[in-house]
């Protein structure tokens, strides 16, 4: 069985970012298994501008944002498989994966990284209603027919959920000639970022229809109409029903983090962000198992999945150099009044070198509002907000001296206050 | 007043302008903010991006974008230009697809290589 140091599975933004951070600190034998065609993940068809004003100080798009990160990896020297499928993963570290010219193979790793990054919610997993007639799909699946293979999928779209890549996909079509009757949002507010709204929408007179959902699909073999319904709390209101002539209806209704090879390997799943749950190193509750990226909970910006990458980089080669503390001293993250979840979900002290960031993202909209990040009646630190919303993630950092200052530190819990 | 959602970056920072004072921009986190609150209410402009054919490719078609802003009202005619165009590969990323786009001192350029 041929052994490496680390195995990474994906070679989307996440796994080329860890990739190239582990090669800064150590020289490690590396392999990425990667099941496309090409090394880039979801980039290669997020053909729109926005991507790197973080990590570049630069706007990119999506494909210029992978190239540069695969060109280091061609500069390093990092072995990467394509067209790679891996099958299952061992809580030992053995990856077994698949491909055309080796057939079956086994491997093994002393640090394994999951980089599979997220997969779109479907028609199915909404129990949309109605017939199941042709021209109904997920907007990413219509972004890689559009963007790589070059097929525009209807002339008149209807969008159903208000997440970036149905707001994306809304503007793509019309520039392509399409007529994008409208965006419906279940929620009274929308699940898209505020720029995405105002530059995908409103530039092109798109009606976004909050509150509202889809309550009946109707054609035979192809789809002819939809029913749009006002909701009251998510139950449709009777009378309300506003009828669309459409050949296309667009999901863009949630991203779920991709973990079918983590849970058979046993890793603990995080019932909030449907990734696993990890450490401050990023590492699960399987030593050696680390995961970062989409795969870990789904982010707005590949900004925030490479910085968060390189830290799981830098962790992953500190544990190869047996620099990681054992699992003691462990503080949990509790999600308070306000908070839908936050990433790590455990902090080991004595692995925090001078800072410790955390993501999270909150449950509604608010308005000049505090995150306040207290471990019992001690406050440790309170951050002012003018605006937060779910579809924002956000960032809390705290020091290492804040933590210290605290005695017999167990949880910390962060929540919103007025 | 004028109130904007800044689209400069993804944070989105909701921008005061005040037109009769000079433009003058609150709101905003950062320089790129101040800029957009004013040129959206002068002179809106903005990034295109699209595919064009290509040929003898992993793929058929090439991302492509303007190499800067232009002015919002030209994105259409932008278009037409683009779907006008073959490239051939190999193509680099960067390389020049169209110059100067309907005059726009923009070029397409290619988003990455193929």
């Amino acid at each position: 069985m041929k052994k490496y140091d680390v195995i990474i599975i994906g070679g989307g933004s996440a796994g080329l970012a860890a990739a190239l951070e582990i090669n800064k600190h150590r020289k490690s034998k590396i392999l990425i298994l990667e099941r496309d065609a090409e090394l880039g993940g979801i980039l290669l068809q997020c053909i729109h501008n926005g991507f790197g004003l973080k990590v570049f100080k630069e706007e990119l798009t999506g494909p210029e944002y992978a190239e540069r990160f695969i060109n280091e990896l061609h500069e390093k020297g990092i072995e990467y498989k394509l067209n790679s499928m891996v099958i299952k993963l061992h809580p030992n570290k053995t990856v077994e994966y698949a491909n055309v010219d080796e057939g079956f193979i086994t491997i093994g790793a002393k640090a394994v990284i999951l980089t599979m990054g997220c997969y779109e919610r479907s028609a199915g997993a909404i129990g949309l209603p109605g017939n199941r007639p042709s021209g109904v799909m997920t907007a990413g699946a219509a972004q890689k027919y559009l963007n790589i293979d070059g097929y525009l999928v209807g002339k008149n779209i209807f969008i159903l959920g208000s997440g970036d890549i149905g707001l994306i996909m809304a503007r793509r079509m019309v520039l392509e000639g399409a007529n994008v009757l409208g965006v419906a949002e279940i929620l009274p507010f929308s699940s898209g970022l505020k720029r995405n709204i105002v530059q995908c929408l409103e530039d092109y007179d798109i009606p976004l229809y909050l509150s509202h959902t889809v309550t009946e699909i109707i054609g035979k073999n192809k789809i002819e109409k939809i029913k749009l319904s006002k909701v009251d709390n998510f139950i449709p209101i009777p009378g309300t029903e506003i009828e669309f002539e459409v050949d296309t209806l667009l999901l863009s209704v949630g991203l779920i983090p991709e973990n079918g090879l983590s849970e058979v390997c046993g890793i603990k799943i995080d019932p909030r962000t449907k990734g696993p749950i990890v450490n401050e190193s990023y590492q699960t509750n399987i030593d050696g198992i680390f995961a970062c990226g989409n795969v870990l909970h789904v982010h707005d910006l590949v900004d925030f999945v490479t910085e968060e990458s390189r830290k799981a980089g830098l962790a992953v080669s500190k544990y190869l150099d047996k620099q990681l503390a054992e699992t003691k001293n462990m503080i949990e993250l509790i999600p308070g009044e306000g908070v839908a979840y936050i990433v790590p979900q455990h902090v080991n002290i004595d692995n925090i070198t001078d800072k410790v960031e955390f993501f999270l993202r909150v449950k509604k909209e608010y308005k000049d509002v505090n995150f306040v990040v207290r471990s019992g009646e001690n406050i440790i630190k309170t951050n002012k907000k003018r605006h937060l919303a779910p579809a924002e993630m956000e960032q809390i950092k705290l020091k290492l001296i804040d933590l210290e200052n605290i005695k017999d530190i167990k949880t910390i819990v962060i929540e919103v206050t007025k | 007043m004028e109130k904007l959602i800044c689209i400069a970056c993804p944070i989105g920072c909701h921008l005061e302008v005040d037109v009769e004072n000079d433009y003058a921009v609150t709101g905003n986190l950062c320089k790129r903010g101040e800029a957009y609150g004013k040129k959206e209410l002068i002179n809106p402009t903005r990034i295109v991006t699209s595919t064009i054919i290509i040929k003898k490719a992993i793929y058929k078609r090439l991302p492509v974008k303007t190499n800067g802003e232009v002015p919002k009202n030209k994105i259409f005619d932008i278009m037409d230009e683009i779907n006008k165009v073959t490239a051939i590969s190999p193509i680099k990323m960067g390389d020049v697809i169209i110059e100067n786009v309907c005059e726009t001192g923009m070029n397409i350029v290619a988003s990455r290589s193929m």
